[in-house]
């Protein structure tokens, strides 16, 4: 089982950067797109990501040796509903406003592939420490992305970051930033710009 | 190909099934979990569940000063730890043999009629507007609007829901229908439109005067039964 497998620190720094979901694993899709035309809704998913992938990281580790191949995406599924599940109660009796503004993206969290990903690459495979690290580093990753696109779309549509006012009142609010193209537009040119960063320092390396 | 599989499957299995091939055995460890995550889902439901319906209502009804009294005089009311009195009704409107029932909040101060708010809903441009409307307690003056859930495009129909917009209503009589126009309102019963999104405005206006020609005899009478 260890041998060759990453440990808990390479598994959380792994995530963050170098495997980050959002922009090399292209995973996520879903809510990268969607609920990123502000910070604060950005912040909110990546929390309600962390807290889901970490349970649902924890408690596959736990069981992993009593898994059957056949069943194991069936029970993956059951234990990543019921945290999204608890995650969305939570967050319906205590920021009911931000659940208001979330509306269906919380409960589509069930069906964001990270989670199982990493359910069946890590926690399946290793411990419960290193499981968690996984899902802490895979949730930062996520959250990096998810508010990399969130503060150029907020901040281009409305001036704001966080619904507090940094461009002066005579920036010219970029609606279509907040829009749906928005999300395609940002995120199309992000992606572009940290491959052709990875491709420059690939040449550099190489020579 | 049905048949090929059918004989490399007879092939791989052994002639007798044994107890562990049953499905449930199988599936224990899915069972027991589900049945565990049941039991977790329906506690935190039990724990949570009062907290969330107190927040919908919560929603509701701290608006409800703000729209019979205007913000200034709620403030201060607030600030004063005055509270209205608030009891809800739900008022049957028959209309084409169909009745639909409104959601009323009747607002009592000091033992007095202080005001009216209606619950209404109608279609948006991109989906139903859900709001609030404030009412005098003779029914002839809008005293609020508050637009409690909408999906309209963020940006530019989505400002319905903002202040400057709303503002509009507040003083506005019902005697007559109220009218969106797209140029500047000068008359009393018109309602500027928001650039880019007029039928947002429309329809919220619509709903607004639907509301108020649905309930307007019925709610002035029940005030002035209330105050002899």
């Amino acid at each position: 089982m260890s041998q060759n497998q990453p440990t808990a620190l390479e598994r959380f720094v792994q995530g963050i950067l170098p495997e980050n979901p959002v922009y090399r694993q292209l995973l996520g899709m879903c809510p990268t797109l969607a609920v990123t035309n502000n910070l604060l809704s950005a912040v909110t998913m990546t929390a309600a990501v962390m807290f889901v992938l970490v349970c649902a990281n924890l408690i596959v580790s736990l069981i992993r040796d009593l898994l059957k191949p056949h069943l194991r995406i069936v029970i993956f599924t059951l234990t990543i509903a019921t945290f999204v599940t608890v995650a969305d109660r939570l967050l319906a009796a205590f920021v009911y406003p931000m659940s208001k503004t979330l509306g269906p993206y919380i409960p589509l969290i069930i069906v964001n592939c990270i989670i199982i990903c990493r359910c069946e690459v890590c926690a399946s495979k290793q411990g419960p420490l290193v499981a968690v690290a996984d899902g802490l580093g895979q949730s930062l990753g996520f959250g990096l992305g998810l508010a990399s696109i969130a503060a150029v779309r907020e901040i281009l549509g409305t001036g704001m970051w966080f619904g507090l006012r940094i461009l002066p009142e005579a920036w010219p609010d970029w609606v279509i930033m907040v829009l749906p193209p928005g999300a395609f537009l940002t995120f199309g040119l992000l992606l572009g710009l940290v491959n052709w960063f990875n491709a420059r320092r690939g040449v550099k390396e190489g020579a | 190909m049905t048949t090929m599989s059918d004989a490399s499957g007879a092939a791989a299995l052994p002639p007798k099934k044994g107890w562990r091939d049953n499905y449930l055995v199988q599936g224990w460890l899915m069972l027991t979990l589900a049945l565990a995550f049941g039991a977790v889902l329906a506690a935190v439901q039990l724990a949570l569940g009062p907290a969330i319906a107190a927040n919908k209502r919560n929603e509701t009804f701290s608006k409800v000063p703000e729209l019979v009294w205007g913000r200034e005089l709620a403030a201060k009311m607030a600030a004063e730890d005055q509270t209205l009195g608030i009891e809800t009704r739900n008022l049957p409107v028959t209309q084409n043999g169909q009745t639909t029932y409104y959601r009323v909040y009747d607002a009592v101060w000091n033992g007095q009629p202080a005001g009216w708010v209606i619950q209404a809903a109608g279609q948006g441009y991109a989906d139903r507007i859900e709001l609030l409307l404030g009412l005098s307690p003779d029914a002839e003056q809008v005293t609020g609007l508050f637009i409690l859930d909408q999906k309209e495009t963020p940006g530019l129909g989505n400002k319905i829901a903002a202040d400057p917009w709303r503002g509009q209503f507040i003083g506005k009589a019902t005697a007559a229908p109220l009218a969106v126009v797209k140029t500047t309102a000068d008359q009393p019963h018109q309602i500027d439109a928001i650039t880019g999104a007029t039928i947002s405005s429309r329809a919220v206006t619509e709903i607004v005067n639907r509301a108020v020609a649905d309930l307007k005899t019925e709610l002035a009478a029940a005030a002035g039964k209330a105050a002899p």
